[in-house]
């Protein structure tokens, strides 16, 4: 960890590095693991996570694949149900569409179609969302797609300290378990702590306490929707930020109760507004808080058209800073 | 599920009185219903043939909840609601056949105030009538923080009950009558007046008339006070009627609410409808009625909702004279003391007259003390020509 340097019990170090960390403790902590998927040896992960391992760990244990998504997720599934603990990466969730049957036919299924005979300890990471002016074909945020999935976890780490901690739960985790980390991430910097380790992968946690609204967010809007928090603050309204963590299974306890506190919510999701993952949530809020709301529950996603490429139409397509503020700013009506 | 008043939210439907088949008219008492007020008797306004009773009794309602099918003449049976196939019919896939959905209930209208889930459940608990705050929230909707804001404000706080009306019916009206009174103290800035009445003339008047009249139609002087109260009302109609909406509006008819002490706890003020064109021995019957009515729990939903005025008289225990409180949306409440005799003077000299207090507490957005003094004193002339008010 060449860039880390020790800080009176922190460490600073970028979200890549803080996966390469996790990757990297896992391979030493378990001979089981190992990491697969296009140019995650060689050539050091298409996002540069992977850099160094293949020199450290070896062929055996970072292994280059085809470009063939549904070969090699079938693999890691059957080298899950031979005992391994594989990661299987796949560059980004664009390209996972041609691997969903083994994740949604095969992966899913396999402990409910064995009565619970077998299970899949599979972990699968990717790159998820846009707004790097890739357009509409390696722009998507499909993550509440596979949170619809049962027999399936979805995680999305967007602190530091959960790109350094989740995976070591996945791995423990009896079934599959898909990571989804936003590209935009990877270069954000932080300090966490020298020792910190796995963390739980089913909680919601609240990133900014605040008593007038919830924001509910998770992975790449999470900074955006803290930024309109602190904002927002400047206006007189306290938002509260709820980092979901895991879409499947949804934080009820944690999204309610804030919802419970404030009586406002604005889902933040870069999915698309229809039957997204922010529709989901509202439904719940709906269906458990509606006698604590006092205002209409509200969602910031993505316009309903394929992520544009020219820059000023990307921002514009995604959900951004001020689309929050204002949200928000009209749920508060004159309380603001 | 009629609404029996502004503060009822739901009913408890306690027994049907008719049965489909039945024919009823306009008016017809067709079921019974249990409110905070104690049960009720619901009239149909709509005369036909019961097609469907589709509230089953016990079953708590929300206003607005259709209750019933009653079909107009000439109108065809609706379909007969989807029963249970008995087994021994031969089993048709009847899958295909979409149910028919229920009744919309309590369309909302396109008008209806916005108020937050949160400040509605609120109101409920500080009984903040909802209708008269301003919203603050997204699109002027009230919020929680209106409802406490407006809570806070009530001089005396209603003790916010427990999360459910309990069965217990004592204390459910307790909070009604708690929630109206709050609500008339918050909002109505009362102006009393009081004026003391020779009553000589008209008790005169009255022992003469009920000597000629049969045991069981004898008048009691209350009737006399609640014609009077009435027939004063048409020299000062501003006191008839409601304050909504930031104007008044007056009443149609003078219905007079006469206030009557249950004997559990609790008061109702059911309507005389049109007392003022009623002759006495009328009023006296149907302040009898209401009575016995009021005090077995048999009230009609018309009687609570209707009244544009309220008398109150509590000379019976010996109080020399009432400062009501009105009852909202009215704007007036006419109170009475009990009857004593006093040294009055009469064309200059000292007699032993029998008097009563009569007090009037108004609403001061709708009327002046001015007009107030006026029906005070119309009050009085009424009462002192007794034979113009049989």
């Amino acid at each position: 960890m060449t860039a880390q340097t020790a800080n009176g019990g922190t460490i600073a170090l970028t979200y890549r590095e803080a996966v390469r960390a996790a990757l990297r403790e896992a391979l030493e902590a378990d001979p089981r693991v190992f990491l697969m998927g296009e140019d995650v040896g060689r050539y050091g992960g298409c996002y540069a996570v992977s850099t160094g391992l293949l020199a450290e760990f070896g062929p055996e244990r970072i292994r280059d694949t085809p470009l063939s998504e549904s070969s090699f997720v079938g693999a890691g599934i059957g080298a899950a149900l031979g005992g391994m603990r594989p990661i299987v990466e796949i560059m980004t969730v664009n390209f996972s569409l041609l691997a969903i049957d083994q994740i949604v036919n095969n992966a899913a299924t396999i402990r409910h179609m064995s009565g619970g005979q077998f299970s899949i300890p599979l972990v699968i990471r990717m790159a998820t969302g846009g707004g790097r002016q890739l357009a509409a074909q390696h722009s998507h945020s499909l993550e509440g797609w596979y949170a619809h999935i049962p027999g399936i976890r979805v995680v999305t780490p967007a602190t530091l300290e959960d790109a350094r901690g989740m995976l070591a739960s996945a791995l423990a985790c009896p079934d599959p378990v898909l990571i989804f980390e936003n590209a935009l991430l990877y270069n954000d910097k932080g300090e966490i702590p020298a020792d910190a380790g796995a963390v739980d992968i089913d909680r919601a946690a609240i990133r900014r306490p605040g008593r007038d609204v919830s924001l509910i967010t998770y992975g790449g809007s999470l900074g955006k929707t803290l930024a309109a928090a602190e904002s927002l603050a400047g206006q007189g309204v306290d938002a509260e930020v709820v980092d979901l963590r895991t879409l499947r299974p949804l934080d009820d306890a944690t999204i309610l109760g804030s919802v419970r506190r404030t009586r406002r919510a604005v889902i933040v999701d870069e999915g698309w507004r229809s039957v997204g993952i922010a529709a989901e949530i509202m439904a719940r809020i709906m269906e458990q808080a509606f006698y604590d709301l006092d205002a209409p529950v509200a969602r910031v996603c993505s316009e309903e058209v394929p992520i544009p490429y020219a820059k000023h139409l990307e921002d514009a397509a995604l959900p951004q800073t001020d689309k929050i503020i204002r949200a928000v700013e009209h749920l508060m009506g004159n309380h603001g | 599920m009629p609404s029996l008043g502004s503060d009822m939210e739901a009913g408890t439907l306690v027994e049907w009185l008719v049965k489909p088949g039945d024919t009823v008219a306009r008016g017809d008492i067709v079921a019974v219903v249990e409110t905070q007020k104690g049960a009720i008797e619901i009239e149909t306004f709509q005369a036909g043939v019961v097609d469907r009773l589709v509230v089953e009794p016990g079953t708590e309602v929300p206003v607005g909840t259709v209750i019933a099918h009653i079909r107009g003449e000439g109108e065809p049976a609706a379909p007969a609601p989807e029963t249970p196939t008995p087994a021994s019919e031969p089993v048709a896939p009847k899958a295909a056949k979409p149910r028919k959905p229920a009744e919309p209930t309590a369309p909302a209208a396109a008008s209806r105030a916005r108020v937050s889930p949160a400040a509605r459940q609120r109101a409920r608990d500080l009984g903040v009538d909802l209708e008269t705050l301003t919203g603050t929230g997204a699109d002027g909707a009230v919020t929680l923080v209106d409802v406490e804001r407006a809570g806070a404000a009530a001089p005396a706080p209603v003790p916010a009950p427990a999360a459910k009306p309990t069965g217990d019916a004592a204390a459910a009206m307790r909070r009604a009558i708690a929630a109206a009174m709050a609500r008339s103290k918050r909002e109505i800035p009362h102006y009393y007046l009081a004026t003391t009445i020779d009553l000589t003339r008209a008790l005169d008047w009255l022992e003469t008339e009920n000597r000629r009249r049969p045991v069981a139609e004898r008048l009691l002087y209350g009737a006399l006070l609640i014609k009077a109260a009435a027939l004063a009302l048409k020299e000062v109609p501003e006191l008839n009627g409601f304050w909504r909406d930031d104007a008044f509006v007056p009443g149609t008819g003078i219905h007079v609410g006469a206030a009557i002490a249950l004997r559990r706890g609790g008061l109702v003020a059911p309507a005389i409808r049109d007392t003022d064109t009623r002759e006495l021995g009328d009023v006296m019957a149907a302040f009898r009625d209401l009575v016995q009515r009021a005090r077995t729990g048999r009230l009609r939903a018309s009687e609570l909702s209707d009244p544009t005025v309220t008398v109150t008289s509590l000379g019976e225990n010996g109080v020399e004279t009432v400062f009501p409180v009105i009852y909202p949306p009215q704007v007036a409440i006419v109170g009475f003391g009990s009857v004593v005799e006093r040294p009055w003077s009469v064309d200059g000299t000292i007699e032993s007259r029998r008097v009563i207090s009569a007090s009037l507490a108004a609403d001061h957005r709708a009327s002046d003390g001015h007009r107030g003094a006026l029906y005070l004193r119309a009050l009085d002339r009424l009462l002192q020509t007794p034979e113009t008010l049989a």
